[in-house]
């Protein structure tokens, strides 16, 4: 009787998943990239991570914030890890409101490696009126926040697209193939050789989108490198323990007759 | 039961336990006599007290760490994460723990359900076990909103404006449970009060639960009462504290996988996004646990009955012990109430897999028949087969198989060697 | 159960399993307590900078360092000979004044009286320095204990001349 209810159950899974995915929209498959922060062992490439930050900040950073980064986890092992000179000038290109001073008023002061990325709108509101009424999200968790992860965003960067002829668009609107709901508001940000890569890596859209990405991925999780080792030694202790528990146990329960 | 004969070995130790027996307690759990015949699926009582003590110490350091105030708990939350000394690691422990230990109650309660441990003389182990699980979704639920993303933002909104189907007094209750007009910053602070405080109602309940658990005893795979305690039983310690210590052990690499390589899997990236009252998500969903409930509620058309369809499930759950009309205990000896419990299983995965769904088209279709069918199997199935099911026969007792014939000798023999 | 317990060896499965099973707590704990140490976003603010050029000769100012109070004073040519002419067998903590004040014209300080963690008023007190009003510790021209129950001198903190303008604390 058993056996007719397994296949039942099968049956009612298999259903319910490929109804799920019916669910999703429009949109394509994402570009897959093969991340190398992915995986058990999955690190940053210190090199993209550092190119990745010359991209935003010369290209993203004038609409979207990265409000929860500090100039000093530039520094930071396991990031793009520069050195604490190299962040320290990064950091004094920025200005910083500071005060009140001992004359009750606000003032700007060169950012230092304490403070947090300043953002080039001074709040929301200020982000919208200048970018058509929608706000370009700040990117401190990006990458966590959409579905698909680092594939999603790779694949935005790269999705823009002539619309299909069914599809108008209005002004300031533009056709992407991946975006959710197709339609996006921000212009395409990358073009061949937008940047000039310090290290003279070739400035591609796939090259600049990679970066970027990578970077944007190190900034949603700067301690995945971490958690992928602490990951190891904890599930290397777990298996080992239980090994020796396994046959703790066994030897425990044999002092016990099972036989009927 | 040798501990009613307890005497500590040293003068202080007798001195002490004479004016708080806490020693004889401790002997009393050392030897409380429990059938050596239990399988893993009796270990994840054990799991559970482990991953409530866990979530409570947790819980307790990221209370060290985070702010409960609209305009900052987002934020203390990416502190925690990002430049508190492990941050990282105690948030992403503490959120997946939660699904850890919700897995472990469906595990425990279907196991219950199974072998019939809801069943004279341990309802009132069950009820406080319902009351306990009730609990732990309020308290989930609230926890789920304090890092005060879109998720949790919104899903206190659908939640807390149920209430507003109730006739009459509807929006003052709902104002009340606000503390406004809509949910906002006095939501989130009495949530977060409420959420500290709940975790120790359960860990009271839970010490009730073992307690009147002790009385009768564990019930085990067969079903039948322990005859002989010194051939039926074995010692709680160290046999069924080392079967447990290994359950847990391997739970825990489980767990580890998911805290350490994919921390975000049962979680939805819209709680990435702050809270925002203006903008809704697409699709709103609760946690993956709570999704069965959500879709009984989208279910009924009609607000107030879908509520009352919610909590109808969940009080169906409580009379449990009293809708269950067979004299058999065990699923092993039942083989219709056996086909039934698989039907059950099919039927709250798929009313999660609903949950997660738009309440629209061939979607809602099923919810609908997944709910008619979960009450269908307790109010309707649940009694019937209790008179009307040929049960099989079963042991005389737990080492002994019954005498004569043979089919039964190998069975009994088979539920003892499985261990 | 027990006596079989008692007459068995000790097996080296079971002391495996104890010994890295105390490891494994003793490990999984560390985290628990290391996070109530201070965190990256405190340490980074470990050191503060401050600007000095509008403090006149005689004048002191009171910075927030650490969430703690320093004192930056600018002394006289009077105070500072007073503070080179003690006698150090006087002080209960012998310290000289050259080496609480590289440059003897600025004196940074700790504005925490070593007794039980008062804020001394500066400008008061029988040695023209600073008074703890908590309990009646005087302390001199340079910050030094000179009567009451303080034990020790106002603690000098590490800090440096970024340029003539600028004192950078910590």
């Amino acid at each position: 009787m058993k056996n007719i209810l397994k296949p039942i159950l099968l049956l009612a899974i298999i259903t319910t998943i490929s109804f799920s995915s019916n669910a999703s929209e429009q949109s394509k498959k994402l570009l897959n990239l093969e991340w190398s922060f992915k995986g058990f062992f999955g690190k940053f490439d210190r090199a993209s991570l550092q190119r990745g930050y010359q991209v935003y900040a010369e290209v993203c950073s004038a609409c979207h914030s990265m409000k929860y980064l500090s100039y000093r986890n530039l520094v930071e092992a396991g990031g793009p890890e520069f050195s604490e000179e190299q962040a320290k000038v990064i950091a004094s290109q920025y200005e910083v409101t500071d005060g009140p001073n001992n004359d009750g008023e606000m003032f700007t002061r060169p950012a230092r490696l304490s403070d947090n990325f300043v953002g080039s709108f001074a709040n929301e509101e200020e982000a919208k009126a200048a970018n058509g009424g929608s706000y370009p999200p700040d990117m401190s968790v990006l990458v966590k926040a959409r579905k698909g992860g680092a594939n999603y965003i790779y694949s935005v960067l790269l999705g823009y697209d002539d619309p299909p002829s069914d599809i108008t668009l209005d002004d300031g609107v533009y056709y992407n193939t991946f975006i959710s709901g197709n339609k996006i508001k921000m212009a395409k940000p990358l073009s061949e050789s937008l940047v000039q890569y310090s290290d003279g890596t070739p400035a591609t859209e796939e090259q600049m989108a990679k970066d970027v990405t990578t970077f944007l991925a190190w900034a949603a999780e700067p301690h995945l490198e971490a958690r992928h080792k602490l990951g190891f030694r904890t599930v290397a202790y777990l298996i080992i323990i239980t090994i020796l528990v396994y046959f703790s146990l066994k030897k425990v329960w044999s002092r016990i007759e099972t036989e009927v | 039961m040798s501990d009613q004969n307890y005497t500590p070995k040293s003068k202080l130790g007798k001195w002490f336990n004479d004016r708080l027996p806490l020693l004889t307690l401790r002997a009393h759990l050392t030897d409380y006599p429990t059938p050596k015949n239990l399988n893993y699926w009796w270990t994840f009582g054990a799991i559970l007290t482990f991953f409530l003590i866990a979530q409570i110490i947790t819980g307790i350091i990221l209370a060290m760490h985070y702010i409960a105030h609209a305009d900052l708990a987002f934020e203390s939350v990416e502190h925690i994460m990002r430049n508190v000394n492990y941050g990282w690691l105690i948030r992403y422990f503490h959120a997946n723990g939660s699904s850890m230990f919700f897995l472990a109650v469906y595990i425990h309660i279907f196991r219950s359900l199974y072998y019939g441990s809801h069943k004279s003389p341990r309802e009132v182990i069950w009820v406080i076990g319902m009351i306990i699980y009730f609990l732990m979704m309020c308290t989930a639920f609230m926890g789920y909103v304090l890092p005060w993303g879109q998720m949790s933002f919104w899903a206190a909104t659908v939640i807390t404006n149920l209430f507003s189907a109730v006739p009459l007094v509807g929006e003052s209750i709902t104002n009340w449970l606000w503390g406004g007009f809509a949910v906002g910053s006095p939501t989130l602070t009495r949530f977060y009060s409420l959420h500290y405080l709940f975790p120790f109602l359960i860990f009271g309940l839970v010490i009730l639960h073992i307690w009147a658990l002790h009385i009768p005893g564990n019930n085990n795979p067969i079903g039948i009462d322990v005859k002989q305690p010194s051939k039926d039983t074995v010692p709680f310690h160290p046999y069924i504290v080392l079967k447990d210590l290994f359950a847990l052990l391997v739970f825990l690499l489980l767990f580890a996988f998911f805290v350490f390589y994919s921390p975000n899997l049962l979680g939805h990236p819209d709680n990435y996004i702050e809270a925002n009252p203006l903008v809704t998500p697409n699709h709103i969903v609760p946690e993956w646990y709570l999704l069965p409930f959500y879709a009984i509620l989208r279910s009924i058309p009609n607000k107030l009955l879908g509520v009352i369809a919610m909590f109808a499930s969940i009080f169906v759950l409580v009379i449990l012990p009293w809708l269950d009309t067979s004299k058999v205990r065990s699923a092993i000896f039942r083989p219709l109430y056996k086909q039934f419990f698989w039907f059950l299983v099919a039927d709250v995965i798929i009313l999660g897999y609903m949950g997660a769904m738009p309440a629209e088209g061939i979607y809602l279709l099923v919810a609908r028949v997944a709910t008619g069918y979960y009450f269908v199997h307790f109010l309707i199935i649940f009694p019937i087969l209790g008179y009307k099911e040929k049960t099989l026969d079963i042991p005389l007792s737990i080492t002994d198989p019954i005498l004569g014939d043979s089919t039964n000798q190998s069975l009994a023999k088979e539920q003892i060697n499985k261990k | 159960m027990s006596d079989q317990k008692k007459t068995k060896r000790r097996d080296f499965i079971f002391t495996a399993s104890y010994t890295l099973g105390a490891v494994g707590v003793g490990t999984a704990v560390w985290p628990l307590i290391d996070q109530m140490n201070p965190d990256a976003s405190v340490k980074a603010l470990s050191s503060t900078e401050v600007n000095i050029s509008d403090v006149q000769p005689g004048q002191s100012i009171t910075v927030l360092w650490r969430g703690k109070p320093v004192f930056i004073k600018r002394r006289t040519e009077e105070e500072i000979t007073k503070a080179k002419q003690v006698d150090l067998k006087e002080l209960k903590h012998p310290e000289k004044d050259e080496d609480r004040a590289k440059n003897p014209e600025w004196l940074v300080m700790v504005g925490i009286c070593t007794h039980l963690g008062c804020v001394p008023l500066g400008n008061k007190g029988e040695y023209g320095g600073w008074f703890c009003p908590c309990h009646g510790s005087h302390y001199d021209t340079s910050g030094r204990i000179r009567k009451g129950p303080a034990p020790v001198n106002l603690e000098i903190p590490k800090y440096e001349f970024v340029d003539s303008n600028t004192i950078k604390i910590g």
